[in-house]
């Protein structure tokens, strides 16, 4: 009989002592836990970019503030998920997201099932305070099957990490830098004519109303995102 | 000395207006205007949107009457699909207009207009709304919060939602009707017959001793534009625009959406955002006409239900041919909702109203289309124009409010000719000059911001503007 060794590790996340693998990370353990870290970017069946910042905690001995999703767990470490900081820093990171782009949620084709205004419902955000941006951003239409509406979207960059790892067709990717950051498909061709399978994985992890499928309006279209660990599972099994 | 009355805003109306009354030196009413004095840019910034997000983008106009929006939308995108709903999502489209229409009714009369046909246009304005009437007759009262329960009910059960329902989209409606919500609908019945039964004894009772406002509440010949069913019973939903002179004879018949910009043209005047319908051959505003209640009333030869019917001959019997004072448009209105609830019974009698099918699906395959529907207070069509892949790139909405903007100016002039005499007015009188208003019921494109009673400013100003007078009612 063999045995694998497992090098485990023991923390504290909100005063609960926890076990875990050597390599999680620190919001894997807190979700086994039912410890709830809120994110954006992250994804379960995805690769972790550590984007958005939504899940930033603080560790005892330690300054700075560490994305949940990517910072790895470590013997002994003391992890605080909700503090007086923590909440005004993700007010914050929503505050500007909502005033970077177009966000109306009455008539989103996302309302009520939108990711964004959940975790502004949840985090208690009543209001902006920083001046709209209100840009002027195009929408591609040009699918057959589906939009990208440029004014909903939060660069959270699942789409291009989903038609890479998942569907391995890297139609999208990001074009410009900082404020100037755009989802393009290809090489910045219309969607309509770029090299996308139709496959609309894209469209259901979306957690805004950005991608969405055509002829589609608000309760009319939940997005089923759930389905990404199953499929990484079966590919895994062959 | 000449001096302006400013009436600002008027109140007890659906959005912001105002109204400006001129007098000469003499102290006559030399001219008098209504103004609507925002602008609120939908055509504009719906730009650049896809089609068919239109219906829930539009109907966020008016918190009032959403649902004339969705519609008349919705019809527009299904001109650009190319499509024809299933038989069962045109059928419930057209209870949930009914609903909407029995509501937005049920506002304008008992809300915004029954404490001045109750308590009077000279009580005291401190009680002079809706509790006043409560107040005075609490019956009265329950019955109007009833048939605006009842209205607002169906658009919840079909819509799930009571103002800006989601429901309604290019191609039908989301979901179909479920048994249980039909009998709930059912249940409502007996009530809503009850409540408008007793406002229109009521109304019969009381509308004679308003003969002075009658003669002189916008009552002059005009042309007349409704929709209209081919068996020529009233429609809100459906069928093709009639127009009529002020004899009643035919002017236009069959006036569909795509013909409607042919047949209708829109000016414009300096002093108010809302544009001016009238009838192109005519020329402006020679050619302006009415929508609405009255007009809807004085185009058709029947209401379609046996009920309405009864009470349309009645109304026929006020005038020979059209019926030109928009007095009556109160009249109209409950007959309007008595039509309203009955249709609204056989629709749901109908065998296949609880289908399954109740959505077509399709692209873009015109680049142009139209709608139009009844909205409570009148005809409203809606215009686009899309790309390639369905974007929108110019829209055009012609609302009930414009086409009876420039009888809301006549009338509010006419009314301030009789009463203002020799510079002198009371509140009272200018009571008046906004109930004349009040008749058209319109929408300011205003949404339901505007809560409680809104403050009431009169300034008398000096033709170099100075002020020489003010009243204030708060």
């Amino acid at each position: 009989m063999t045995t694998v060794a497992v090098d485990v590790k023991t923390l504290v996340i909100d005063g609960q002592n926890v076990s875990a693998r050597a390599g999680q990370t620190i919001l894997e353990v807190a979700r086994e836990n039912s410890i709830d870290i809120p994110t954006l970017c992250h994804l379960d069946g995805l690769s972790d970019v550590g984007a958005c910042r939504l899940c930033v905690v603080e560790i005892k001995g330690n300054n700075k503030l560490l994305p949940a999703c990517v910072a790895t767990v470590e013997e002994g470490m003391e992890v605080t998920t909700t503090t007086e900081r923590l909440t005004k820093h993700r007010r914050t990171i929503l505050e500007l997201l909502f005033a970077e782009r177009n966000h109306i949620c009455s008539v989103c084709v996302s309302n009520g099932h939108c990711e964004l205004q959940s975790l502004a419902q949840s985090q208690g955000l009543t209001h902006v305070r920083l001046p709209y941006r209100n840009p002027q951003l195009a929408v591609d239409a040009s699918h057959e099957r589906f939009t990208i509406d440029h004014n909903r979207c939060i660069l959270c960059t699942r789409c291009v990490r989903v038609c890479a790892e998942i569907e391995g067709a890297h139609v999208w990717d990001v074009m410009g830098r900082g404020i100037d950051s755009m989802i393009i498909s290809d090489l910045h061709e219309e969607w309509g004519k770029s090299s996308c399978t139709r496959c609309g994985k894209c469209v259901q992890v979306c957690p805004t109303g950005a991608l969405f499928d055509k002829s589609k309006i608000g309760s009319d279209h939940p997005k089923y995102p759930d389905f990404l660990p199953y499929l990484n599972l079966m590919r895994e099994a062959q | 000395m000449s001096q302006t009355i400013t009436i600002d805003p008027v109140t007890r109306l659906e959005g912001h207006g105002k109204i400006t009354i001129q007098l000469n030196g003499q102290g006559e009413v030399e001219d008098a205007h209504f103004h609507v004095t925002q602008v609120r840019g939908f055509e504009k910034f719906s730009e650049g949107r896809p089609f068919y997000e239109m219906p829930a983008l539009m109907a966020r106009i008016c918190g009032i009457c959403p649902v004339s929006h969705l519609i008349a939308s919705a019809k527009a995108c299904e001109a650009i699909m190319s499509v024809r709903i299933p038989h069962t999502a045109a059928q419930l489209r057209r209870m949930l207009n009914l609903a909407q229409m029995v509501q937005s009714h049920s506002l304008s009369f008992f809300y915004l207009s029954s404490p001045d046909l109750l308590l009077g246009m000279e009580s005291d304005p401190k009680t002079r709304h809706i509790f006043g009437v409560v107040g005075a007759r609490p019956e009265l009262g329950r019955a109007g919060i009833g048939l605006r329960r009842f209205g607002q009910h169906i658009i919840e059960l079909l819509g799930n939602k009571r103002i800006h329902p989601g429901w309604v989209i290019p191609g039908g409606v989301t979901e179909p009707l479920a048994q249980a919500k039909r009998d709930e609908i059912l249940a409502m019945m007996p009530e809503a017959y009850s409540n408008i039964k007793l406002a229109l004894d009521w109304y019969k009772q009381i509308a004679e001793t308003f003969r002075p406002e009658i003669e002189v509440f916008a009552n002059f010949p005009s042309l007349y534009m409704g929709l209209i069913n081919e068996d020529e019973s009233v429609e809100f939903t459906d069928g093709a625009l009639r127009l009529i002179d002020a004899q009643g004879s035919i002017v236009e018949d069959g006036i569909n959406a795509t013909r409607f910009s042919e047949v209708i043209g829109e000016a414009v005047e300096p002093y108010s955002y809302t544009k001016f319908a009238y009838y192109k051959p005519l020329g402006y505003p020679e050619g302006s006409y009415r929508v609405g209640p009255l007009a809807r009333l004085n185009i058709v030869k029947t209401m379609g239900t046996p009920l309405a019917d009864v009470e349309l001959a009645a109304f026929k019997q006020l005038a020979n041919g059209p019926v030109q004072s928009s007095f009556y448009y109160h009249h109209a209105r409950l007959v309007d909702m008595l039509y309203g609830i009955e249709k609204i019974e056989q629709i749901l009698s109908d065998p296949l109203i609880l289908d399954k099918h109740v959505r077509a699906t399709a692209g873009v395959n015109r680049l142009e289309g139209a709608g139009q529907a009844e909205a409570p207070r009148g005809t409203l069509h809606h215009h686009y124009k899309v790309d390639e892949n369905g974007l929108i790139t110019w829209a055009n909405l012609v609302i009930a409010t414009g086409q009876n903007n420039n009888a809301m100016n006549k009338g509010v002039l006419q009314a301030a000719r009789h009463y203002v005499k020799n510079g002198k007015f009371t509140e009272g009188i200018l009571n008046r000059v906004e109930a004349v208003v009040r008749t058209f019921d319109p929408c300011l494109s205003c949404s339901t911001h505007a809560y409680g009673q809104m403050p009431l400013a009169l300034t008398l100003l000096s033709p170099d503007g100075e002020v020489v007078d003010r009243l204030t009612r708060s």
